[in-house]
């Protein structure tokens, strides 16, 4: 996982660049964490440019991001995603609070 | 021995979490033969992801077993059966339901079955408290319209 911090807008990007499954979202969770809790940012941005498959084990790794930058009172988005990774996140009915914006932004 | 299958394999390994990427990838390796498009592919993919998932968290529940994958193809179907000898479902009608999961403490979303059953186009699951636990998944494989297509492929491959 890469990630990268703008400092003008308070945002960080987390750019995740592998597989995403029940194996390696422990280690992703623990990155990711160590990154929201050193900047503690307004908002963070979900890269998915990099990933090329992601099952079940992703809706549980965002929604617990998200409960943490909640916590610290930001928000979520997420960008460059593919069609059968959008459709697991659809079906669980997550992207109501994780949108999905359509800015070409890479970190 | 002749199968009533055009074509089968077999598979069993340890229940370990850095096997699901091999599982899943090796299933759709095999699945290539029917020659899918690349979303049914994924789609494949993703289910086998789920159910041997469940086997390693839920069945053996972290500890070591063996997990099976067998997988026939009869004309543009394939079927993918996963079992684990683990503890078993109690309440099976329970465990499709969407956002069940009695692992929430792990960050499990219970979304595995619900998976499972949109992106094949059957899914059968049997269990018996203490013996195990087997899913059946079916999905057809449509054909591809596109002829043009096939042909650039075949062009490629040639």
């Amino acid at each position: 996982m890469d990630s990268k911090f703008d400092e003008n807008d308070n945002v960080l990007y987390l750019q995740i660049t592998e597989e995403i499954d029940h194996h390696k979202a422990e280690k992703i969770r623990r990155l990711m964490d160590n990154e929201i809790t050193r900047f503690m940012p307004r908002k963070i941005v979900f890269d998915f440019s990099n990933v090329s498959f992601m099952d079940s084990a992703g809706i549980g790794l965002l929604i617990g991001r998200y409960k943490l930058i909640k916590l610290l009172g930001g928000t979520a988005e997420i960008i460059n995603i593919n069609k059968t990774i959008s459709k697991v996140l659809e079906m669980s009915g997550i992207l109501k609070i994780i949108p999905i914006q359509n800015e070409e932004n890479v970190c | 021995m002749k199968s009533i299958y055009d074509n089968e394999m077999e598979l069993s390994f340890l229940s370990k979490s850095n096997n699901e990427a091999f599982a899943r990838i090796t299933v759709a390796a095999f699945a290539a033969q029917l020659d899918p498009t690349i979303e049914e592919l994924a789609d494949i993919k993703t289910a086998v992801s789920e159910a041997v998932t469940n086997c390693i968290i839920h069945g053996y529940e972290n500890t070591e077993g063996l997990i099976k994958i067998k997988a026939t193809l009869l004309k543009n179907e394939i079927e993918i059966e996963i079992s684990d000898s683990g503890k078993g479902i109690e309440d099976i009608e329970l465990a499709r339901k969407p956002l069940y999961t009695t692992k929430g403490n792990l960050e499990r979303s219970g979304m595995g079955f619900t998976i499972m059953e949109s992106f094949m186009d059957e899914v059968e699951i049997y269990s018996v408290v203490d013996i195990g636990t087997k899913v059946i998944m079916k999905k057809k494989i449509k054909k591809q319209e596109n002829a043009e297509e096939n042909e650039e492929k075949n062009a490629l491959i040639n």
